[in-house]
């Protein structure tokens, strides 16, 4: 059997998005020796995509603005679904977290007078997303890693994890391997915090890149841990449609808080016919009033466009559906207008969206500040993810945290854009001192105790060698599990297509059994696409389950035969575990009663 | 509306028809495949579609002809900067590389970074980069004010903001000539590193000082200004022109100046 190298640390850090590099600058500076590994390289997680910004009531531009209003629009937009903690812990401290970065070397976009300048989003009361044009991102990403490579932290780059090591109900470690040279390594720990982000590569079109694959939910949850509301996928309501090749990729919603305004074939403005009840007197009801919102008019409400992504995604596809589409099976998405109402509009546009300007450009020859853009839903997040207590993201499983994306509940049902960018900040200092602070009082687990564990991860990653290329086609397997989600496990679900997507599920688990590779582990793409149908299969199965059990529509969730909320399902989350045969163990419970305080900020900003 | 999104016909002739519809034809990609730098070129032919990248084809061979293709990846959508390749020679990221810009009549030559060590056909050791970044001296900020903040104006952030929007793809390093030709990597950071340094110098917050380190231990004076780096940056910063011209300048200014002495001690920006 192949050797493998051993590294020991306080804390191990999954994952070097957002989150996870906050977790380890937080635990770093808690004095725990820390050892970060990452799928990719320093830099380029999938943090590094995010364009809008990130939600913070500063009140920079509107004074109004408070974490009362912040909380509420938060548990609003999540349908009441939400841990309410997480909810209220990042409302109140992703202010300082911001400044933080800022204290850091983010350089953010300015106010008039000098202030970090915070810009409009769905769902969001005020103006409240400091950002950085449409790339912020980027410019948070590599302030945590400039910052954290000063701290002594140990980075393991390009480094997937098989399996989480758990001793004695502890989670003592993790085992995986390096892709350059295809070593195997293990990581002795005394705490461990995922921060793995999401699952968007378990469906076809996503926004989301390669690593995606469900592996922090998965790890987690064959080491025993609960997750919750796996059946809230985000779709988000703009992605690129054309040309084929690059459907999918994320065109930000900060073209919306902008200006822009989204038409269909007939050149309708088709968001003004169908308002929630719940956001119908927060929202402008003619195009002039919408426009003076983007413009800062602290009098005048949001524009339909910037209603929650849930409801603006199947507005898109209910248009399409109707044959009002573009010709490309879109919607457009029309910035361009702006010259109406903006002398110098095409350079306002280049130097508010420049990477919007760039993309459509180079990827689909349209030059947007002259030509609405043709988009429509793509996979973009998960709501659902591991099960965290609100204050120190520790799982059920003792020893194991959460933060980011692969954790759930401070988004319930919807996540609103820019709070997640906040999310990673808030949760993963949270996380990290909290994973330092539990290292602190234990004592180190020796290989041997977990032994049997990391030979059994071997010979799970050495099997698609043995078959060799005579095996399944690694990406060809992915490819089909991809296609099959999105056709009935996406934006619009019915009880029997899901039916028919978990009995394919487990026809694609035996054929994942068969897949095979040829060459050797260096550096071997087939291999790793091979070793991460695991995950996708175990998050698209748990997917699958909990929207089969929700007979209801709500958030993300969307129901072809059960279209309306039900009060009843407003009141309970879906947990899963893996039971003790296997499978998932789905069960009901009941959302817990919030406080006073919070149920009145709630009243306040109805 | 509808025909506002119809895109011009595209340079390589024959992608489009004359309705816009996709018209597959194929194509050939000569990839550089190899361990550690010993290998050769190997030709693959695969369909190809309206609209796709470099990326694209790489990515259905790879899928249906070489499924041990070694090729790093990210977004793919040019925002990660993990795809930097050499195409017909000239450094790009692979992602947003249209194959309607290139001859698709001939080979299309897809090798590795020459500038890094080579891991494995497509892929190359990048790591020196990572630790050249640790020898330049973090942001170190002024104290915020009596609220806890900083006041600054949007001018004034516009310059590091410039040099902010380098996504690390690294094909300045690349076709540096001091690196690529000359392999001073232990004497030389490159323009990435500037870069970063420009960053942080004009970063009206930073109270940090890197000019010594520049000329003593960077080399800033090694640049002689051909301008490679800035040809190829794909997010097209200004880096010789805004960042590292301004930087040898300071430096002259600093240590080269008779009458520099005059200012040193005294507020850099």
């Amino acid at each position: 059997m192949p050797g493998y190298t051993t590294h020991e640390c306080d804390v191990l850090v999954v994952g070097a998005g957002g989150a996870g590099l906050r977790a380890a600058i937080e635990a770093s500076a808690a004095g725990a020796k820390v050892a970060v590994v990452t799928k990719s390289l320093l830099g380029k997680a999938h943090t590094v995509m995010a364009e809008g910004g990130m939600a913070a009531a500063m009140g920079n531009v509107d004074d109004r603005d408070n974490w009362r209003v912040h909380f509420a629009d938060t548990m609003r937009g999540g349908q009441y679904l939400n841990n309410w903690r997480m909810a209220e812990l990042h409302a109140k401290e992703a202010p300082a977290r911001v400044k933080e970065l800022e204290s850091w070397g983010a350089i953010f976009d300015r106010t008039q007078d000098g202030r970090i300048l915070q810009r409009n989003f769905g769902g969001h009361r005020y103006p409240r997303l400091a950002h950085v044009g449409d790339r912020t991102g980027l410019e948070m990403i590599r302030t945590l890693q400039d910052h954290g490579i000063h701290q002594g932290i140990d980075f393991h780059m390009e480094t997937t994890l098989l399996t989480l090591l758990v001793s004695g109900g502890r989670c003592v470690g993790g085992f995986g391997y390096e892709r350059e040279r295809g070593r195997y390594l293990l990581f002795l720990a005394k705490a461990v915090v995922l921060a793995t982000g999401g699952i968007g590569r378990a469906f076809q079109i996503t926004s989301n890149s390669w690593e995606y694959t469900g592996d922090g939910q998965s790890l987690a949850y064959h080491a025993g841990a609960a997750l919750r509301d796996c059946e809230f996928v985000q779709f988000h309501p703009t992605g690129m449609v054309w040309p084929p090749s690059v459907r999918g990729i994320l065109v930000t919603e900060g073209v919306r808080g902008e200006g822009g305004v989204l038409r269909n074939n007939q050149g309708k403005r088709f968001m003004f016919d169908d308002v929630p009840e719940n956001y119908r007197s927060s929202t402008a009801d003619n195009p002039e009033e919408g426009w003076r919102y983007t413009q800062g008019d602290k009098n005048a409400r949001r524009p339909p466009e910037l209603l929650t992504r849930d409801h603006v995604a199947r507005c898109i596809r209910r248009e399409v559906q109707a044959g009002r589409g573009s010709p490309h099976g879109g919607v457009f998405l029309d910035i361009a207008w702006i010259k109406e109402k903006l002398p110098n509009s095409v350079e306002h546009i280049k130097k508010k969206l420049p990477s919007m300007y760039h993309q459509f450009k180079q990827l689909a020859d349209l030059d947007i500040t002259q030509t609405p853009m043709e988009v429509g839903p793509t996979t973009h997040y998960f709501m659902g993810g591991i099960q965290v207590d609100g204050d120190t993201q520790m799982t059920s499983v003792e020893g194991l945290f959460a933060a980011g994306e692969c954790a759930a509940g401070l988004h319930g049902a919807n996540r609103l854009g820019g709070n997640s960018l906040s999310d990673l900040l808030v949760f993963g200092k949270r996380a990290g001192e909290h994973a330092a602070g539990f290292s602190r009082d234990r004592a180190a687990v020796g290989a041997a105790a977990v032994q049997d564990q990391i030979d059994a991860a071997i010979r799970r990653a050495e099997a698609p060698f043995e078959r060799g290329t005579s095996g399944e086609n690694p990406f060809a397997l992915q490819h089909e599990l991809q296609e099959m989600m999105q056709k009935w496990v996406g934006i619009v679900r019915t009880q029997s297509e899901m039916e028919q997507a978990l009995a394919k599920l487990q026809e694609l688990r035996r054929k994942a059994e068969r897949v095979g590779v040829g060459g050797n582990r260096e550096y071997n793409n087939g291999w790793h696409t091979a070793l991460d149908l695991d995950s996708l299969l175990t998050v698209s199965e748990l997917v699958a389950r909990a929207g089969a059990e929700r007979t209801e529509s709500r958030g993300g969730h969307f129901r072809d035969d059960f279209p309306a909320k039900d009060e009843a399902w407003g009141k309970v989350n879906l947990e899963i575990r893996r039971g003790p045969d296997g499978a998932p163990q789905l069960r009901k419970v009941p959302v817990v009663a919030m406080p006073a305080d919070l149920q009145q900020a709630i009243e306040e900003n109805k | 509306m509808a025909s506002a999104t119809q895109s011009a016909p595209h340079p390589a002739a024959g992608s489009t028809t004359a309705g816009g519809a996709a018209q597959p034809r194929s194509a050939t990609f000569r990839i550089w495949r190899g361990n550690d730098n010993q290998g050769g070129y190997v030709d693959f032919t695969t369909e190809v579609q309206e609209g796709m990248v470099v990326l694209d084809a790489v990515h259905h061979i790879q899928a249906t002809q070489a499924p041990d293709l070694a090729v790093r990846w990210n977004c793919k959508a040019g925002k990660c900067g993990s795809c930097s390749a050499e195409i017909n020679g000239m450094p790009k990221l692979m992602c947003m590389t249209r194959l309607n810009s290139l001859d698709l009549t001939q080979p299309v030559t897809i090798e590795p970074m020459r500038t890094f060590p080579h891991v494995k056909d497509l892929v190359t050791d990048v790591s020196w980069n990572y630790r050249t970044k640790e020898r330049i001296a973090p942001f170190q900020p002024k104290a915020p004010e009596a609220d806890g903040t900083w006041r600054e104006s949007q001018s004034d952030v516009d310059r590091p903001q410039e040099f902010r929007k380098c996504i690390e793809c690294f094909l300045c390093q690349d076709v540096c000539h001091v690196l690529r030709e000359h392999h001073m990597h232990d004497q030389f950071v490159g323009p990435r590193f500037l870069i970063h340094i420009a960053q942080l110098e004009m970063n009206p917050l930073d109270e940090g000082d890197r000019l010594k380190e520049l000329k003593d231990d960077f080399n800033i004076g090694y640049c002689n200004i051909t301008k490679c780096c800035t040809k190829v940056c794909p997010e097209g910063i200004h880096i010789t022109d805004n960042g590292i011209i301004p930087l040898k300048e300071r430096v002259v200014d600093r240590f080269y100046d008779p009458l520099g002495g005059l200012w040193r001690g005294r507020k850099k920006k």
